[in-house]
């Protein structure tokens, strides 16, 4: 019976499942951050503006080619591919033989920085220019705008999206499994390949994706409402001086 | 004595030439309206002198020297002007307090105690010193502009420059907004205020400038310009807009 198979898979088992799931929150989690920060970079570089002339004009051209190339590259492939380049390709071109976890994680980081570049640019593009003048008008500059009232705003803006490559993250790094990252597919393969009960082992895995990512999303949808604040405002009486 | 003097001020936009050589200055408290018809170039003109917009041709001269001279610092300029937006333009990821404290902060330098002292200062006298933690989409448009017109007033400008302040308001906020502006015209501020508000204008401006086209087609006094103007350009223009 499948039941009684289930619970004595996850009585036998349970170690390799949280070690399995452990790498693949840690993964997903690392990769979205490091994600999220090339995508501002890029998005950034995007939208920056200087006069049509010059030594600055001509290299954030170049910059942005080669930036271009990279999100188009990593949007267009598959990141099961991506995966056994960067693992393989490195070591054979470089001799660099990274530990499996760093190739998850710089795959999976690559793969949501290209993703996370777009949201960004369109993000920062979003922000009403009034904004920009306002703090202009109050003598910031470019920089002190940005850091202050722009980024800021984009960075909340831009946080569902984010939430979003995150439980994306967390189902497709099962991928890494080709390049033998030990995350809760590798896992789960190996508990099946033991006992043979594939359907009650995967079913095992499903329930805990499906934890991580509904936990995952419950909590970002927390974090959203908590900076949003309540929509109305409660005055305070004792403050007037 | 000249706050701000403008010189043979010219602006384009592309082929548009929307200012064309604009005289005129502020004295050091005086209220000036800035009146005229849509697309005359008054926020141009706005713009123009804190530099929001490059002008084409001309100088500004603010205390004594040119600013737009390469070799001004435009961002220090700035902060003697005080600026006031139509549409408000308040930073959405602050809330009330920190609208009037980061300018001061990053800018001027002052430290976060100061500051705050300074905003609340402001607040107060636009009665908004009862919502300093809210942010402004909070916020109704006649508070959002008080909070407005306390932000650039916590960087202690020379001269504050309204655009408009109450076209993008309900008809029933208009007034709460007017009053601040009342105050600070009677307080001796130096203000330099476009407006479609004729009483107001009527009330506490020392000069009233008409603009049509790009040009500066009379000014003078209220009792002047708005009550028997000289010109045929003004007269057209009152007419249309008092009916
Ligand atoms: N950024 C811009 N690019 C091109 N043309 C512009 C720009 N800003 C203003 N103009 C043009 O300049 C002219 C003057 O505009 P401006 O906004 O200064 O008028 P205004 O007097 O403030 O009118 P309103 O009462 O409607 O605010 C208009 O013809 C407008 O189309
Ligand atoms: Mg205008």
């Amino acid at each position: 019976m499948s039941l009684e198979w289930i619970i004595s898979i996850v009585e036998n088992n349970w170690q390799m499942f949280l070690r399995g799931a452990y790498y693949t929150l840690l993964i997903s989690i690392i990769s979205t951050i490091i994600g999220a920060l090339i995508g501002f970079f890029i998005g950034i570089m995007h939208t920056i503006k200087v006069r049509k002339k010059g030594v600055k004009y001509y290299s954030l051209k170049i910059i942005n080619f080669i930036l271009t190339c990279y999100v188009e590259f990593f949007r267009g492939t598959p990141m099961i591919v991506q995966a056994m380049v960067v693992f393989f390709g490195l070591d054979m071109a470089f001799g660099i033989d990274m530990h499996f976890i760093t190739a998850g994680i710089l795959v999976v980081s690559l793969n949501t920085g290209a993703y996370m570049a777009e949201i960004v640019r369109g993000g920062i593009v979003s922000i009403d220019k009034g904004q920009y003048e306002a703090a202009s008008a109050i003598g910031m500059n470019h920089f002190q705008i940005m850091l202050n009232v722009v980024l800021p705003q984009v960075a909340r803006n831009v946080l569902p999206a984010t939430g979003n490559q995150l439980i994306m993250n967390i189902k497709d790094t099962a991928v890494l499994n080709v390049i033998g990252v030990t995350e809760l597919f590798f896992q789960t393969k190996s508990i099946a390949g033991n006992n043979f009960r594939y359907f009650e082992s995967f079913f095992v895995a499903c329930v805990m994706y499906f934890i991580m990512t509904f936990t995952a999303s419950r909590i970002l949808l927390y974090v959203e409402r908590r900076l949003d604040g309540p929509d109305a405002y409660q005055k305070e009486q004792k403050e007037a001086i | 004595m000249a706050v701000i003097k403008i010189e043979h001020l010219s602006k384009s936009f592309g082929r548009n030439q929307v200012l064309k050589d604009v005289n005129f200055q502020v004295e050091k408290g005086e209220v000036v309206c800035l009146i005229g018809s849509s697309g005359s170039g008054k926020s141009t003109l706005l713009r123009c002198i804190n530099l929001l917009e490059m002008p084409s041709g001309g100088q500004i001269i603010y205390k004594g020297e040119n600013i737009l001279d390469e070799k001004h610092n435009i961002q220090e300029y700035r902060t003697h002007l005080g600026m006031v937006f139509q549409q408000f333009n308040l930073f959405n990821n602050h809330n009330v307090l920190n609208n009037c404290t980061v300018g001061q902060v990053k800018v001027l330098k002052r430290s976060k105690a100061e500051a705050e002292k300074i905003a609340l200062k402001y607040l107060h006298i636009v009665g908004m010193d009862q919502y300093v933690n809210a942010k402004p989409r909070q916020l109704s448009g006649g508070q959002k502009q008080r909070v407005a017109i306390a932000r650039a007033l916590s960087m202690n400008p020379d001269v504050m420059l309204f655009d408009e302040p109450t076209s993008a308001l309900d008809p029933e906020m208009v007034g709460e907004v007017l009053k601040v502006m009342r105050q600070l015209a009677d307080g001796g501020n130096t203000m330099l205020i476009v407006t479609h508000e004729m009483e107001f204008a009527k009330e506490v401006a020392d000069r009233v400038v008409f603009m049509d086209k790009g040009v500066i087609v009379e000014e003078g006094p209220p009792s002047q310009v708005l009550i028997n103007p000289q010109h045929e350009r003004t007269k057209e223009f009152l007419k249309r807009t008092l009916k």
